[in-house]
């Protein structure tokens, strides 16, 4: 009996290092694909990045050389205008479901803005293209950044929402119990005190939005020159890269790189300081 | 019980409206004369600050304060004490109408203010001239100038004033200037707890309120603050009428002229504050006081 | 002052002043929060309105066609609705597994510093645009599958149809394999999530019995965070579906139904991505709508779903917390 009861133990210890040591394995293998896409660009794309990169137009396929600069002017004109229409209205409407929403009708907002929040990107692209482009016969940078404004609004709404509610509620009180109006008290009490956290949403969200490719296909759709306006199609990294990628020209191929590793560096960078912007933003009394 | 020198007339007793407390003019039958360079001596009644007649108040359907009518006497310190969950923070809470920024609340009743009823009155108003100070510090996240500076500004009363006086002045009465003076312009998170909370009074006082609510303001706080904010209340009664929520029996004896009991949303019991601890007149306040419950 | 006689006044709520600041900033914040039901609505209906001539048209077959023929204007949408679930459903089977043992370690075995540090890599990856991911792809991904990992599958399993074909390195095995890379991020923050809010009383009275490390996380652990999970899962499952740019650079671009996963096939989004531009007729952009319509409803529904699971143990949680 004795000798059945040790083997049974032996074979469960036996599992238990087994299993807990795959589960090891896993989160190596899940961290390091981070890794592998990281070295893996940074070696292609610094084989290909040089300075023309960020100050010449893109050369038709068999030439040598080019760059992209207007697909990065293009892509900054594209997000500004989606982070001038989307970040006001995302912040607004995230103000109104901290602090002045009934239920219901906050209810019902909150889980809208998560509806759209879900949409896939392309869908967006779709509804950009019916509401902007078809009635001004025109691909547009307005267009794209309409699109890209869609998502970010939900992004900013709720993260807004919910650093605003983090502020604690004796915050409030100490304001209102001065004489300060409700909308007085938002304005230089709660929101200050929540700003390095909507900050950081905002920088989330723009870094996201600049990284989106699909909603820009068939709204900026893109150029192979300078922007003759807003009005005008435009170029931008993201569709740049998809275009290049595809295309069957080696040094369009190392254009794309290029760009990879532009696009990337901009939105890793965004997210590592948004999030150092929050881990020091930790100084509220509790 | 007859023999004490503070009994009050038999009719005053209201031992037939459990929750109501006794008018101030009962409890101080000898009152100061009201204006100080009176050459008369006819002794003037005192007058009561603010009273609140009937207030009800529910959380939703939850009634947390029942039929209370209580009278602040002026330029007096007025404890409210009772075991947790007594209503006496509720009640408190509804006398400067912070209670009704939450959400799901109704409040019965009138509550006058030298004789206004507040429930009339613009609220931020109301709040300039009943100034509060919660259980925890709460200074803004800004300077300590600024959040002495803040009420001023909201309510228009920088104009023609010097700001950097009206600090100092503040801080001054809140015995805070001499810790604070270097470190104006630092964060208030700077400061401990008991001057956090001193900042929160300074806070308070920097828009001249007539009254000023203290809502346990001592509770997280070391004895040596406590004992700073205690002395200070002392001192800032002569400027204006303090009420001070506390669980704390031993401060309401050393800091109150008169005191509330509460217990489950009623007032039990207001009387002078040696009264109520020596001599109270209802069974429960005597069972609380003596340590029979809570 | 006398002392008035205790008037009982008449019982009133609080009142306020005609059009105060805070009443007006209401309404400005409110004028905001609500274009976003607007733009939702509005969404909707446009997608509604614009599929509406291939709806009239088509009905019901246009789901249950395979027949995708921009030439003769028939278009019916089964091999991008095949395609879609299957490379979402493949990026499942890689993803779940693995993404819930990481989750497992970070939240059972990894130091809290540990823990906090791989999350955070693995959230930075969430953050990885999708045309990134398909770049990379194409460059390394496709002619490592089609030169090494195809054909040896063929070699071990070539008789089942599954495997069988042959190797073009595009298709929907290699999209599955890009999104399964794509959703793992989500599977393993919010499963970790859910796995730390199980009470640490569930553990130790597993431990206190006898139980290993892993009998108790296996039977205790994970299915008390098992709703939590499943809500992991779907939303990845969600992104999978919606996935545009990484499936479009590598899925091949054929509309037909193959019983092969070597094979190319095409998705919902990619689809749309690839001929909206060129769309010409009435009825080929309407069609395209309507598959854009179709994706919206199953992300939708998914991410109901995923919603719905996350809020039900968070609860749960911290309600035996």
């Amino acid at each position: 009996m004795a000798q059945v009861m040790t083997s049974r133990n032996r074979r469960r210890n036996a599992v238990n290092n087994v299993m807990l040591t795959l589960t090891g394995v896993c989160a190596v293998l899940t961290v390091s694909t981070l890794f592998l896409i990281l070295s893996y660009l940074v070696y292609n794309g610094g084989k290909s990045l040089n300075l023309d990169f960020f100050t010449k137009l893109p050369l038709s396929p068999g030439q040598e050389g080019g760059g992209m600069a207007n697909a990065i002017l293009g892509s900054a004109e594209i997000v500004l205008f989606a982070s001038l229409l989307g970040l006001p209205v995302g912040f607004l409407a995230g103000v109104y479901l901290a602090e002045f929403s009934p239920k219901r009708l906050g209810f019902l907002i909150r889980y809208t803005a998560d509806l759209l929040n879900g949409v896939p990107s392309i869908v967006i692209g779709i509804f950009a293209w019916t509401v902007v482009v078809r009635p001004m016969h025109q691909f547009s940078a307005l267009a794209g950044g309409f699109a890209l404004s869609l998502m970010l609004i939900p992004i900013t709404a709720r993260g807004t929402e919910q650093f605003l509610l983090e502020v604690p509620r004796t915050m409030r009180e100490g304001a209102l119990a001065l004489g300060a109006p409700m909308w007085v008290t938002i304005a230089t009490v709660v929101v200050p005190a929540a700003r390095k956290g909507i900050m950081t949403s905002m920088i989330l969200g723009v870094a996201r939005i600049s990284g989106e490719t699909a909603p820009l296909l068939f709204t900026a759709l893109g150029n192979q020159f300078w922007s003759a306006g807003l009005n005008q199609p435009t170029a931008s990294l993201p569709v740049m890269i998809f275009t290049h990628a595809t295309a069957p020209y080696e040094d369009w191929h190392r254009q794309a790189w290029a760009a990879g590793l532009v696009l990337l560096g901009l939105v890793l960078v965004a997210n590592i300081s948004a999030r150092m912007i929050v881990s020091r933003g930790a100084s509220l009394p509790r | 019980m007859s023999t004490s020198p503070y009994m009050l007339p038999e009719k005053a007793r209201h031992q037939d409206a459990p929750s109501h407390g006794l008018s101030i003019n009962d409890m101080f039958p000898t009152a100061i004369p009201h204006s100080a360079g009176a050459t008369t001596a006819v002794l003037q009644p005192l007058t009561a600050k603010m009273k609140t007649e009937h207030v009800n108040f529910y959380y939703g359907k939850f009634q947390a304060l029942h039929d209370i009518s209580l009278e602040f006497a002026s330029n007096k310190v007025t404890a409210l004490i009772g075991p947790s969950g007594c209503g006496k923070s509720t009640f408190l809470r509804t006398l400067n109408r912070i209670n009704e920024t939450l959400r799901d609340t109704r409040l019965e009743g009138s509550i006058t203010l030298d004789g206004e009823n507040i429930l009339d009155k613009d609220v931020t108003e109301i709040r300039r001239r009943i100034g509060m100070v919660f259980q925890r510090p709460n200074p803004f996240p800004k300077s300590i100038y600024d959040n002495i500076i803040y009420g001023p500004k909201i309510n228009g009363m920088l104009k023609g004033k010097n700001a950097a006086e009206i600090v100092e002045k503040s801080l001054r009465r809140a015995a805070l200037w001499d810790e604070a003076k270097d470190k104006l312009h630092e964060s208030a998170y700077a400061l401990s707890g008991g001057q956090q909370q001193r900042l929160c009074i300074a806070r308070a006082l920097a828009v001249d309120p007539e009254m000023l609510l203290l809502d346990e303001p001592c509770s997280a706080l070391d004895p040596i603050a406590t004992a700073k904010i205690e002395d200070l209340l002392v001192g800032l009664k002569s400027q204006c009428t303090i009420v001070i929520v506390t669980h704390n029996m031993q401060q309401a004896a050393r800091v109150a002229d008169t005191t509330g009991f509460f217990l489950l949303g009623r007032l039990i019991e207001h009387a002078k504050t040696d009264i109520i601890f020596k001599n109270p007149s209802k069974k429960e306040t005597e069972d609380y006081i003596t340590g029979r419950f809570g | 002052m006398a002392t008035p006689a205790a008037v009982v006044r008449p019982t009133r709520t609080l009142r306020k002043p005609l059009i105060s600041g805070d009443e007006l900033a209401k309404a400005f914040t409110f004028f905001f929060a609500a274009l976003i039901i607007v733009v939702t609505f509005a969404l909707v209906w446009q997608l509604w309105i614009g599929s509406s001539p291939a709806k009239e048209k088509f009905g019901f077959r246009f789901l249950t066609s395979s027949l995708w023929n921009p030439v003769t204007d028939e278009y019916g949408a089964l091999p991008f609705i095949y395609g879609t679930l299957l490379t979402s459903f493949l990026a499942l089977l890689i993803s779940v597994p693995l993404g819930v043992g990481a989750a497992i370690y970070l939240s059972e075995l990894a130091s809290p510093r540990l823990s906090n540090t791989l999350t955070f890599l693995v959230e930075l990856l969430a953050a990885v645009p999708s045309v990134i991911f398909g770049l990379i792809a194409i460059f390394s991904l496709v002619p490592l599958m089609r030169d090494y990992i195809e054909p040896a599958l063929q070699n071990a399993f070539g008789s089942t149809p599954l495997f069988s074909g042959p190797a073009f390195g595009v298709g929907y095995l290699t999209a599955g394999m890009i999104l399964a890379v794509m959703t793992f991020p989500f599977i393993i923050s919010v499963s970790r999530e859910a796995l730390m809010a199980v009470p640490r009383e569930q553990r130790e009275a597993a431990l206190a019995l006898g139980a290993t490390k892993w009998e108790s996380t296996w039977q205790i652990v994970l299915p008390f965070a098992k709703l939590g999970i499943l809500g992991s899962v779907f939303l990845g499952l969600a992104r999978a579906l919606g996935e545009t740019m990484a499936v479009t650079m590598v899925i091949g671009n054929d509309p037909a139904i193959h019983a092969s996963l070597l094979a190319p096939g095409y998705t919902i989004a990619a689809v749309i991505a690839n001929e909206f531009t060129e769309a010409s007729g009435k009825m080929y952009s309407s069609a395209l709508v309507e598959l854009g319509l179709v994706l919206f409803a199953l992300t939708m529904l998914i991410n109901g779903v995923a919603q719905l699971m996350i809020v039900l143990t968070t609860k749960k949680g911290s309600a035996k917390a």
